[in-house]
């Protein structure tokens, strides 16, 4: 599974993370896939980090219209 | 003279006004001035008796208090010694919450099965509160702090007085018809019994049973249960906890992929001393030069997080940042470049690496290889 798949779910990447992580700690992972893993884990904890840098809140304000259509706009205090 | 008159004739009554000028000193003891339109009473309400009321006393609430009138002689004023008070209208209210609790509970409306798991790292995150209150700024601030990458929708509603109720219950219906909000904070701060009443009222109890997405209620004081804070997959005793509650900590977050980053490379080092003959390649490979670059990558991501937080959160800051240094020297200690120099050893028998103490027999020659250099040796007889 690449970075890419899991685009949508910073739940999913973690979740994956703790997974590789169990796999190479149960030892029994030949090299040639902990090597796999292990670039795995990297692109995924870097992505991780990346979603985590967001610079700021943004709050938005929900209404609806008399004829039951949504509409967000931006929040003015 | 006065004093003893006083005090003689007023040993106990019962006075009835709105709380003003409410003062809680540090000391626990109580102080505020009981008036109603024609007049007006110094109170005290000593700490050993204040700690025994069940709410909270607030400028603006009405109450009876029962008391005995005393004389300050220093000042030469007298004031109501209270000894109970009693929120006026709390008889009626109160037994309508009873009444309506029993009934929703029978119901099954607060079933521990019925809840909803609140999703552990949301995108969106809906809000149904005042827009003018302070619980709105204290859940973006906590949010904003904690883990800014989400956005908010607010619904704003009344959230008080006749209509609130109806607002809030159809303003959780409009979130769900809307969709795409992961979770969402139903509240609002303090206030009289009066004031968090459409928390207490049916019509919000049942929207939020019929919610789809989770919410968590936040209403109020942190001793008072609405009727919300039942039925709601999530009780908040305020809206900041509300918003502590629905976003991960970025900072541990962080500090969990810095430790993942650490076990990761730890798990291939202890495979590398394993399989010798991969050593070379991976070595020189781009990823096994990763891990470096990611412990600085994130540790950027500590240091523009340390610039552009508030005091309060530094310390953790700084606990996370000398568990990274820390890290980064094990992570250093454990690239196989090193692993050699940390007395690792690699025992070879002609060209094979000795995996095991059956592969050697007495007489065999063997090769030690050290980081420094190889040491031919024989296995000696048993």
């Amino acid at each position: 599974m690449s970075a890419k798949k899991i685009e949508k779910s910073f739940e999913a990447a973690v979740k994956r993370l703790e997974n590789i992580v169990e796999s190479l700690e149960s030892g029994s992972v030949p090299l040639d896939q902990t090597l796999a893993l292990y670039e795995e884990g990297i692109e995924l904890a870097k992505w991780c980090g990346e979603k985590l840098q967001s610079a700021e809140v943004k709050l938005k304000k929900l209404s609806k219209s008399v004829e039951g259509k949504f509409e967000v706009t931006d929040f003015e205090e | 003279m006065l004093k003893r008159s006083l005090e003689t004739s007023y040993p106990s009554i019962w006075l009835q006004g709105e709380v003003s000028n409410l003062k809680k000193h540090t000391s626990g003891h109580t102080y505020f001035t009981l008036k109603d339109e024609d007049a007006q009473i110094s109170c005290v309400f000593w700490r050993s008796r204040a700690s025994t009321v069940k709410f909270t006393l607030e400028d603006g609430m009405k109450i009876q208090a029962q008391g005995a009138i005393t004389v300050y002689p220093p000042r030469g004023n007298y004031q109501l010694d209270v000894v109970k008070v009693v929120p006026v209208g709390i008889g009626e209210l109160q037994a309508a919450f009873e009444k309506l609790k029993m009934k929703l509970s029978a119901e099954g409306l607060f079933s521990a099965e019925r809840k909803k798991p609140v999703p552990e790292f949301p995108q969106r995150i809906g809000i149904v509160t005042s827009e003018t209150g302070a619980a709105l700024r204290d859940i973006v601030s906590v949010i904003s702090r904690r883990y800014p990458s989400v956005d908010l929708l607010l619904i704003p509603v009344r959230v008080q007085g006749s209509g609130a109720a109806q607002e809030i219950a159809s303003a959780i219906r409009d979130m769900n018809q809307f969709g795409e909000v992961d979770v969402m904070i139903v509240g609002r701060g303090g206030g009289s019994l009066e004031d968090l009443w459409p928390f207490n009222e049916e019509v919000v109890a049942r929207a939020i049973f019929d919610s789809r997405i989770p919410v968590v209620s936040a209403v109020g004081h942190e001793i008072d249960f609405s009727i919300a804070d039942f039925v709601a997959d999530l009780r908040a005793p305020t809206p900041s906890a509300a918003a502590e509650l629905v976003v991960p900590n970025r900072i541990e977050l962080l500090e969990t992929l810095v430790n993942i980053c650490y076990t990761l490379s730890q798990k291939l080092g202890d495979q590398i001393v394993w399989g010798q003959n991969a050593v070379k390649g991976i070595l020189a490979s781009y990823s096994f030069n990763q891990p470096r670059q990611l412990v600085a990558f994130l540790a950027q991501r500590l240091d523009e997080l340390e610039r552009s937080l508030s005091v309060e959160v530094e310390h953790s800051l700084k606990l996370t940042r000398s568990k990274y240094h820390s890290l980064r020297q094990r992570l250093e200690s454990v690239g196989p470049g090193n692993i050699l120099r940390r007395g690792y050893a690699i025992v070879r028998k002609g060209e094979g690496v000795v995996m095991s103490s059956q592969e050697l027999q007495p007489g065999d020659r063997a090769d030690i290889r050290f980081h420094d250099g190889e040491v031919p040796t024989r296995v000696e007889p048993k």
